[in-house]
């Protein structure tokens, strides 16, 4: 292609406002659904601006082959998954090893939440599907697939709500997009169990100084209020009609 | 049942329910933290004597001793049979405990129950170590030879059968048929008219999708009233003319 910008962007706009307009402290507009798919035990698709994923749980169920199951918990099985029609570019629908990697950091991440001792020698299978991906895809795969854990009925210690914080021209940004993504100094992702305040998941790639780390997480559990108080509603709104019971 | 005991909320993973009460009983839809108390799934939210009890709205069902269960044999085994009872775990029945004696070596346990065939059955014992075992001793229980079985959602058995069985009842005393729900989440059925079989499928598959809406027996009462006036009386009309 020859339009490729190969020039690093202005990402903080002379008025303090991003790329895409938003200020600092802004997320991406957010849309959630859950049980959409009939065949799955629970389902749930997330979108965050133009990142869209949908996920279907399956389980706990019988596992095989049986030698691999254990006797004391339920084995987990994730699978992140970028559609070929997800990115720009057709992406070669076998997984890669970034996906390999981000399904091991959701694996680790949804264990920490769901009690898998209650049901010994079965599993449980996620399939998170990228349909498109433009920024944070690991954590909407991971709050898509904690809602699809929730309405499968599968106990879980907490939802877990996630989101990352970057810096983009020396500034903190929260939620970042494609280029800050790209050209930014830092992105961090972070997902939490805000109502027992547990970190599941932190990466960092690039750097933050020590006081930049803790004004990031400051940042980034702002955020993650806002998206867990917003996962509670989805769910309580698939069962409106239960509030006025017998 | 005072007033009080009536309220159910709807709790979400990770909401607090409450703080450690005296005996709290365990259950796997309660969690402690410190000496708060956090619901684990979506359910709902009951209070029963002092304790707190959550009916989960989605889910698997997890087997328990003394659980009536209707189950569909999978497999025939040189001394049992493995049994289906939509569970994570696959339930087994001793040729013993339908045969009433032990089974002699070589006996072909297909002459008594065959794949595909569906049981009765009491779950005996479960633990997370090993795998249901069932019994068929006792009055109702063994292989089914009639009616009809429906699957709906386990977690939907406990409106299936309604406050002090109230559901069940009506559901059996409108249609005129028998009914049984099992705690997997099988309904028999035992029906004359092939009508009110129809009908009942319809209502069971009714609650299932609408399970706590308000009034919901008085509804598939009158629902069936309805029907059925229609039904049983076209076959008199037409045997009259």
């Amino acid at each position: 292609m020859l339009t490729l910008q190969v020039q690093k962007p202005k990402l903080i706009l002379e008025d303090g406002r991003r790329t895409d307009g938003r200020r600092p402290d802004e997320m991406r507009p957010i849309k959630m659904e859950v049980g959409i798919l009939k065949n799955a035990n629970g389902s749930a698709i997330v979108e965050m601006g133009k990142t869209k994923v949908l996920t279907a749980v399956y389980g706990p169920r019988e596992m095989h082959p049986r030698h691999l199951a254990l006797p004391d918990r339920t084995v987990m099985r994730v699978r992140y998954h970028m559609t070929p029609f997800s990115t720009d570019d057709r992406k070669n629908p076998s997984l890669s090893r970034r996906e390999i990697e981000i399904s091991k950091v959701i694996r680790e991440a949804l264990e920490a939440a769901v009690l898998a001792e209650t049901f010994p020698r079965t599993t449980i299978d996620v399939f998170s599907e990228v349909l498109q991906a433009d920024a944070g895809t690991r954590l909407v795969a991971l709050m898509s697939a904690s809602l699809a854990v929730a309405d499968a009925g599968i106990p879980m210690r907490d939802l877990i709500a996630g989101v990352a914080v970057g810096k983009a021209d020396g500034t903190l940004v929260l939620d970042l997009n494609e280029e800050e993504d790209m050209w930014g100094e830092a992105d961090m992702p972070i997902a939490m169990m805000p109502s027992l305040s547990q970190v599941t998941l932190l990466q960092l790639n690039g750097n933050f100084t020590p006081e930049e780390f803790r004004a990031a997480i400051q940042l980034a559990s702002k955020g993650i209020e806002e998206l867990y108080k917003l996962q509670k509603e989805t769910l309580t709104s698939k069962y409106s009609a239960y509030k006025e019971v017998n | 049942m005072t007033e009080k005991d009536k309220i159910r909320t709807l709790v979400l993973p990770g909401d607090l329910v409450g703080e450690v009460g005296e005996q709290q009983a365990w259950s796997p839809y309660i969690i402690r933290n410190g000496n708060k108390l956090y619901s684990t799934v979506i359910g709902l939210l009951e209070q029963r004597d002092n304790q707190l009890v959550i009916l989960p709205l989605e889910g698997v069902y997890y087997p328990r001793p003394g659980d009536l269960v209707i189950g569909l044999i999978e497999d025939v085994e040189l001394y049992g049979w493995t049994v289906d009872i939509v569970s994570p775990y696959k339930a087994y029945l001793q040729g013993s405990s339908l045969l009433g004696r032990p089974v002699n070596a070589g006996e072909d346990l297909r002459r008594y129950l065959n794949v595909g065939d569906y049981i009765m059955a009491k779950v005996d014992s479960f633990d997370r170590s090993s795998s249901p075992m069932l019994s068929v001793k006792g009055k109702g229980l063994g292989r089914i030879s009639k009616g009809k079985v429906v699957d709906v959602s386990p977690v939907r058995t406990p409106r299936l059968i309604g406050r002090n069985r109230s559901m069940v009842e009506t559901l059996s005393g409108e249609t005129g048929c028998e009914v049984l729900v099992g705690q997997n989440g099988r309904v028999w059925m035992n029906c004359v008219k092939k009508e009110s079989e129809e009908l009942l499928v319809e209502m069971i598959y009714l609650i299932e999708r609408e399970p706590y809406t308000k009034g919901l027996t008085e509804k598939v009462k009158s629902l069936i009233r309805e029907r059925l006036g229609v039904n049983v009386a076209s076959p008199e009309a037409q045997a009259n003319t």
